[in-house]
């Protein structure tokens, strides 16, 4: 029998976190702070439009670019809170996930041989969606004494004549990262310099705790026709299972994204869209209310990690901290298995998002205050007993 | 801070003020004195905890009472509620409006002492036009708890 496998999809190396999951869902008893995703339930009013939705038997398809309304309350949160003003008829469309728009966006817009920018560590999806059009992808390992920002000049060195497009994941998964206002105006100079496109992933927008609100680098000048902003209600609205996101662009681009989402996912989940735009409408407080205490657990997480021996730098944004356990001597990989064998604690070896994440661990504090104080007791054991 | 103190104060009243000093980056001793003046300010009102007594394996009877209340000049409803929240059965006394006037919870171990509490003592304070006893069958969630807390965690454990 021939192959039958495509080569391109035989060299995607399958996601590190997944081969840890196994080991992890084998043991029992065991903590966790491996998870990506909020441990808030999605605010009870949101729930209840989706169930509203399906009383109604609203169980059709949607328009491929969404519910109007949606569109609508999209482009009013943008607005309202990020300063970006979108036509939501031509440059809004709703997707499965964040996730689905980042693939999307990646096959509207790169042909063979075109080299995509991916700071790393990063997120997982990015890689592959690259490998998948067939383009070059090009890391550009970030610096834990620039807190994991991105620099000009780490950006500058890594452009070639091939470069067409920076993928942008502020704040950041794994590291917490995020990009401040001076940090992306110095990008943005250099991407128009060159005539980069980006895509910048802002999923964790809702979730900064600095002095200044997220900054999206499509609200700066000359920025928001070369860029595509990808966001949902995952992380924000605390709705990862109903898989729903979104991503705003110019019409030229978007256009050509809503051709390949057409095709292959045709809308994104009605009850979904109905429920988000109650999310949107209504959830202002809510979201706040989660943000406050992520911030209080970020704190917490940030004092015992520190005065425990291993140095952390401040995470503002997201639900992760990225310690750095190479006074250990042990790799990332070594310390997330011993750890989880003499202590029954997981957490994620930071090379799962990239070999420059060597000596972290990706530590998500998307847990109950309770859970993160039995985990860092016994993390400090586990450390004191080596 | 105050909003945070008592928010967490609220859910936990044994939270650690060390951690919290921490999570709401302010000092210890910021802490401690918040939470005197709080006490002094009456704002923080006690301590209590909450018990499941069905689990400690004692019988409780708990009821919601409705009194009607004639309200008297200059006083209003405050002499009548005064009365009544002065027995030690009472939990409760709140001023509602809608149907009635006031609703008084009380505890009790069995049924007749809740009863007789109500027959012989309540209804007859001058004033109380008359009452309507609700027994409490089952508490599912009290004080922002659910009882029977049997919710795990159904996240997958590890994911990007």
């Amino acid at each position: 029998m021939r192959n039958p496998l495509s080569s391109v999809v035989e060299e995607i190396q399958p996601s590190g976190i997944r081969k840890f999951f196994d080991i992890v869902s084998e043991m029992k008893d065991a903590i966790s702070l491996g998870v990506g995703e909020p441990d808030f339930d999605t605010p009870w009013k949101v729930r209840e439009e989706g169930i509203n939705s399906l009383e109604k038997g609203r169980t059709f398809y949607t328009s491929n670019s969404g519910l109007k309304e949606l569109k609508q309350e999209v482009c009013n949160y943008l607005d309202r809170h990020y300063n970006l003003s979108y036509d939501y008829n031509k440059e809004v469309y709703i997707t499965v996930g964040g996730s689905e728009a980042i693939d999307d966006c990646i096959r509207a817009m790169i042909d063979p041989g075109d080299e995509v920018l991916i700071p790393q560590p990063c997120y997982v999806s990015y890689l592959p969606c690259v490998q998948l059009a067939y383009g070059k992808p090009v890391f550009i390992n970030l610096k834990a004494e620039n807190e994991f920002r991105l620099t000009a000049k780490e950006l500058e060195e890594a452009i070639t004549d091939k470069t067409k497009l920076l993928i942008l994941p502020f704040p950041n998964n794994p590291t917490g990262a995020i990009l401040e206002r001076s940090d992306l105006e110095a990008i943005a100079k250099i991407c128009i310099e060159k005539d980069i496109f980006v895509l910048s992933d802002e999923i964790y927008a809702a979730l900064t705790y600095g002095n200044e609100k997220h900054v999206s680098i499509a609200s700066l000048p000359g920025m928001k026709e070369r860029t595509i902003v990808i966001n949902g209600f995952s992380k924000s609205h605390a709705m990862t299972g109903w898989r729903l996101g979104y991503a705003c662009g110019p019409e030229i681009i978007i256009g050509q994204m809503l051709k390949i989402h057409q095709f292959c996912i045709m809308c994104a989940p009605t009850t979904s869209q109905y429920a988000a735009v109650e999310a949107l409408r209504s959830c202002d407080n809510e979201v706040n209310a989660m943000r406050n205490e992520y911030n209080e657990r970020r704190r917490y997480l940030l004092h015992r990690f520190n005065s425990m021996g291993l140095p952390c730098f401040e995470p503002k944004g997201a639900f992760y901290m990225f310690p750095c356990i190479k006074s250990t001597g042990m790799t990332s990989e070594e310390f997330a298995t011993k750890l989880l064998n003499a202590k029954k604690v997981a957490v994620v070896p930071g090379t799962a998002f990239g070999d420059c994440g060597e000596g972290f661990l990706r530590i998500s504090y998307a847990y109950s205050m309770e859970n993160l104080k039995l985990a860092l007791d016994r993390i400090e054991e586990f450390l004191k007993e080596r | 801070m105050r909003e945070r103190i008592l928010h967490y104060l609220e859910k936990n009243s044994r939270v650690d003020l060390k951690d919290l000093a921490v999570m709401l980056d302010v000092s210890e001793t910021d802490i401690v004195n918040e939470i005197a003046k709080m006490e002094q300010e009456n704002i923080i009102c006690g301590y209590p905890t909450l018990i499941n007594w069905e689990n400690a394996g004692y019988e409780k009877v708990t009821a919601l009472i409705e009194v009607r209340v004639t309200p008297q000049r200059d006083k209003g409803f405050d002499n009548v509620a005064e009365q009544i929240y002065k027995y030690p059965e009472v939990d409760a006394v709140f001023l509602i409006s809608g149907g009635f006037d006031l609703l008084v919870t009380i505890d009790g171990e069995t049924l007749r002492e809740v009863s007789s509490f109500v027959t012989n003592k309540l209804s007859t304070i001058e004033g109380v036009i008359n009452t309507k006893t609700n027994f409490i069958l089952k508490k599912y969630k009290d004080h922002g708890n659910v009882m029977d807390n049997s919710k795990k965690d159904e996240r997958i454990q590890v994911a990007p």
